[in-house]
């Protein structure tokens, strides 16, 4: 049926022609639309719905450390509501160590970016603490290296 | 047929019908505005295993004890024991690896057909990175797809796509299977089976809901008898299995 040089209105009205055969040869129910009914009960075939089971991995007397620790986490899923204990969670490095290592660390860090005056300053002020009383001949003689030497005539 | 109330923790035969209260009544829409807001449950009721829909109630399929849960908006089920297992949705099983078809394992889960599992359903598996899986292996995973018309699928990862236990299970052990309602019996929160015997020895324990265990232990002779009694719990009573383990940590 597809010709060339078809004019619209033909084609149209071959479209039309065709709709209405196929619509007569169309079946259709002549029942009422049936209304779905909303039904409250659900079919299930698994007991783990039903039953509260636990998780089937286990582990005892520590023969399986990361079994345990997954058996207290996939069991405390199901009893409580999931709260994150971040806070709580074993930490590799403990908090002194860490106060520890931050306060050297931040000295060293430090240090690199003075600029050189202050590294000597710095260095003479350590060494000073450090130093026992006994160096307080040294100390003068620094201390006067550091201020400006008038050129003797 | 007769309340189902009525008839929880008793023995319930195929073909009985279980009348439902009247708030469950598909047909009687218009009365539930009539009663009062306290006694309709705010969810929908689950039919367990052992139970259909008909009409207005529900239909026995199975023979055992109607159990009932009154949380969640109810459920009702019947606890029937059996020692074929049928693939669930869901379920959490021990499957023995039959046969590698390219890209996808066949295992042997207990159920009629055997269950196929892809290689790309492990945690951090890729095409090049394969999981390390060889015939006879053991392998724990849970059902995708479980019902009468295809066949069942594996996989070893939940749906955040971590493994949370699932996988190859290790070397050495001991496979061994029992009744599905005695798996049903350990899982249950608090038994009395698993907390007595984690008193005994270090021990690691793998139930699948398919009626498989696994177990390992330090050595072979304690593998046994953890074997041996687990068996044996079946038709124990709870004194008898105190007197036995009595005895073994008394050796």
């Amino acid at each position: 049926f597809m010709q060339r040089g078809l004019d619209s209105q033909t084609k149209k009205q071959l479209e039309e022609e065709e709709k209405k055969i196929i619509s007569e040869e169309h079946w259709y129910l002549d029942v009422p639309d049936l209304k779905e009914k909303e039904s409250c009960i659900i079919e299930e075939r698994s007991f783990l719905r039903c039953e509260d089971l636990v998780y089937g991995r286990m582990s005892f007397k520590g023969f399986n450390p990361e079994i345990e620790k997954l058996m207290i986490r996939m069991n405390s899923k199901c009893k409580e509501e999931e709260i994150e204990d971040d806070d709580k969670m074993e930490a590799d490095v403990s908090d002194e160590e860490m106060a520890r290592r931050y306060e050297t660390l931040v000295g060293t860090i430090g240090k690199k970016f003075l600029r050189k005056r202050d590294q000597r300053v710095l260095k003479d002020d350590d060494e000073d603490d450090e130093a026992e009383e006994g160096n307080s001949n040294t100390r003068p003689s620094k201390r006067a290296k550091k201020m400006f030497l008038k050129p003797q005539d | 047929g007769t309340a189902a109330e009525a008839l929880v923790g008793q023995v319930v035969l195929p073909g009985d019908l279980l009348l439902l209260p009247a708030h469950y009544d598909e047909d009687a829409e218009g009365e539930r505005l009539r009663l009062s807001a306290g006694t309709a449950p705010q969810g929908r009721l689950l039919c367990g295993p052992g139970l259909r829909r008909s009409g207005a109630g529900l239909l026995v399929t199975k023979c055992g004890l109607l159990r009932h849960r009154p949380a969640g908006g109810g459920a009702y089920w019947v606890d029937s024991q059996q020692k074929r297992y049928v693939p669930v949705k869901g379920d959490h099983v021990i499957g023995i690896v039959t046969a590698k078809a390219g890209d996808v394992f066949r295992l042997d889960v207990g159920g009629s057909e055997p269950a196929s599992l892809s290689y790309l359903a492990f945690e951090g598996a890729t095409k090049r990175n394969r999981p390390n899986v060889q015939v006879g292996d053991l392998i724990y995973g849970q059902f995708v797809v479980a019902n009468k018309d295809m066949e069942p699928e594996m996989v070893c990862i939940d749906s955040s796509g971590k493994s949370s236990g699932m996988g190859i299970i290790g070397q050495d052990g001991f496979l061994f299977k029992v009744s599905l309602g005695l798996i049903r019996k350990l899982l249950a929160p608090k038994c009395e089976i698993i907390q007595e015997l984690s008193q005994l020895y270090p021990f690691e324990l793998v139930l699948g809901m398919n009626g498989r265990i696994w177990v390992k232990a330090k050595t072979v002779q304690q593998t046994l008898i953890i074997v041996n009694i687990l068996e044996a719990c079946e038709y124990m009573t709870a004194e008898q299995r105190k007197q036995a383990l009595a005895k073994l940590s008394g050796t």
